[in-house]
């Protein structure tokens, strides 16, 4: 498989107090082939959506990419690219669709002109040879009647007619990779299993890379290829979607499952994880999981590196080390 | 919603109110007299018979009487209405452009660009508007229309860039922004494409009150003989004229006085209905 996008080693900090910076992701690195989706999951905090922006170079103030990271699209070094070069890169080869489908399209715009926005800012199209294309994306998303629904403005759409008109925008321009932050968690359960049926088929039909951000291991199941679970701007266990289903090794990890209800099974209570995500400027040193983690003993004071645990399953804990 | 669904809507929720509703009618006669009626109305510089016609109370003929001059203040005062309201108009259409302008530039660039912006508008916000009017009006006299048309617009544009930079600060990290700029739209595109035109509400509420604000400027301003020169009708100018007259022929100064307050009325009435119209918490 072709590589199409490979991240290594990204940190992005933010001013703390006193002058100094707090790293809201540490480290990150990861990589993602053609026709592959790579689940990036984890609570709000974690830094997964901060992640999916520094590919774009979308951090906000006063945020900053660090210049010991990497990010390589392609052949192409996205961390050293200024002014329209970046832009070409922005929705041309990365399409990213938002989370909240409410606040992510235009309100003043129909929603056909905002994805011949997406068409015409890359391509040297007349304005009607866009509309046509718009109409068409709508129909590949599965909208009926494309051809009056572009000419709809987003509020007179539903929250899952919203989301597909926000996945027609960003695939406009026909991007490689697709990152998608938290495409259904605005949406109804019925919904979403739509939305990410759509997604899917783009995924297979245009052998686009999908970058799938969530916080809901069960979207996860059956969808993603691989599966990156992150706790406190760190990647803690990298593993293909079964293996890590079958066999999740880190302690956080074990803990989300442990507190997702089964509907099979002995009734038993659910065990959520004690305590909560630390704000960034206070990780703790060490194991980041430590001060929640059940099974913390004397080397977690030590940063934990990405242990092998299995056949192309990594995760950060010690425990693994002490197993063999 | 587009651009004129948009103003149709605005326009609907204003009538909905009634202060909206009474300040649209009265603004719509007013418009109406000023643009439709000097056709039918004597020339308003003429002189009739300045012995026999001057000072003549109203009454047949001249419905609001006539001037120690013999003209006829109903001309007079239609007259004075069209070219306080394209003054009005034009000034404020070229100070909401120049605000609009500096507060997108400054909201969305931020920085370095943001604060030299700012400070410049802070430091000729702590101008009064009326001394620096004052000031270029007693230099240049007898100054040309479209002069004073530019001096009044240029003036008045540091609270509407503030306005609008505090709207697009509000807009800056709106997801449907973000989604444009994640899409490879210019900068140029992010700022007159997606974020002006949802500054529009606010920045059509203090264009409205900016007209008011405008004509009672010029009138004040016209009445002090510095605004528009005679023999062009306006209403300030009017009420200079009927300054010695004010015991004998009150007439004279009534009905451009009451043609000022009305419109300003009007204008402030429409003004607040839309503020209320745009203020999702009162609609």
């Amino acid at each position: 498989m072709s590589r199409v996008l490979e991240v290594e080693n990204l940190r992005v900090t933010f001013p703390g107090v006193n002058g100094s910076r707090f790293a809201a992701v540490d480290g990150v690195s990861f990589a993602l082939s053609r026709g592959e989706t790579l689940a990036l999951v984890g609570e709000s905090g974690c830094g997964k959506s901060l992640t999916s922006l520094s590919l774009l170079r979308l951090v906000p103030e006063p945020g900053r990419i660090e210049p010991e990271s990497r990010i390589r699209l392609g052949e192409t070094d996205v961390l050293s690219l200024r002014g329209e070069a970046l832009r070409d890169i922005r929705g041309r080869r990365i399409g990213m669709i938002f989370q909240d489908p409410m606040t992510s399209l235009d309100p003043v715009f129909r929603v056909g002109d905002q994805i011949a926005e997406g068409i015409r800012a890359h391509f040297p199209v007349s304005k009607r040879e866009a509309r046509d294309r718009s109409v068409a994306l709508l129909r590949e998303v599965g909208i009926p009647d494309p051809v009056a629904r572009a000419q709809s403005y987003p509020h007179q759409l539903s929250g899952g007619m919203r989301q597909r008109v926000m996945i027609a925008i960003a695939l406009a321009a026909e991007p490689e990779i697709l990152i998608a932050d938290e495409p259904t968690t605005a949406l109804d359960v019925t919904v979403q299993a739509q939305i990410l049926e759509v997604l899917d088929q783009l995924r297979s039909q245009r052998g686009m890379a999908v970058l799938l951000i969530t916080h809901d291991l069960g979207i996860v199941a059956g969808r993603a290829d691989r599966v990156a679970v992150m706790y406190a701007g760190e990647i803690v266990e990298e593993a293909p979607t079964a293996r890590l289903f079958a066999q999740p090794s880190h302690p956080y990890t074990q803990g989300l499952f442990a507190s997702i209800p089964r509907l099979s099974g002995p009734i038993e209570r659910l065990n959520p994880i004690p305590g909560t995500v630390p704000p960034a400027a206070a990780w703790p040193s060490g194991c980041r999981f430590r001060p929640r983690c059940p099974y913390a003993f004397e080397p977690c004071v030590r940063d934990p590196a990405l242990l092998p645990a299995g056949p192309d399953h990594r995760a950060r804990c010690w425990l693994i080390e002490s197993e063999k | 919603m587009g651009l004129t669904d948009f103003i149709r809507q605005l326009l609907a929720a204003v009538w909905r109110r009634p202060a909206g509703r009474v300040g649209l009618s009265t603004l719509g006669i007013v418009l109406i007299a000023a643009l439709a009626a000097p056709p039918f109305l004597p020339d308003p510089a003429a002189q009739p018979d300045i012995v026999e016609q001057a000072s003549l109370p109203p009454g047949a003929g001249h419905p609001f009487g006539t001037d120690q001059l013999s003209r006829d203040i109903l001309a007079r005062v239609a007259w004075g209405g069209r070219i306080s309201l394209a003054v009005a108009g034009l000034a404020v259409v070229l100070s909401a452009t120049i605000g609009a302008g500096v507060g997108l530039v400054a909201g969305y660039l931020g920085g370095l660009v943001d604060t030299a912006l700012m400070r410049l508008v802070d430091a000729a916000l702590a101008i009064p508007r009326l001394f620096i009017l004052l000031l270029l009006l007693v230099v240049w006299e007898r100054i040309p229309l479209p002069a004073l048309i530019l001096i009044l617009g240029t003036t008045g544009w540091f609270g509407t860039s503030r306005l609008v930079r505090g709207e697009v600060l509000r807009l800056r990290h709106e997801p449907f922004v973000t989604g444009a700029e994640a899409l490879g739209a210019r900068r140029t595109r992010v700022m007159f494409r997606h974020l002006f035109p949802n500054t529009l509400g606010p920045l059509l509420v203090a264009a409205t009150l900016g007209v008011g604000e405008v004509i009672l400027l010029e009138a004040g301003l016209s009445f002090l003989g510095l605004g528009i020169q005679p023999p062009t009708p306006s209403w300030g100018g009017m009420i200079l004229d009927a300054k010695p007259v004010l015991i004998t022929a009150p007439w004279t100064g009534l009905f451009p006085g009451l043609a000022i307050v009305v419109t300003v009325l009007a204008v402030n009435l429409v003004g607040d209905a839309l503020a209320g119209a745009v203020n999702p918490r009162e609609s």
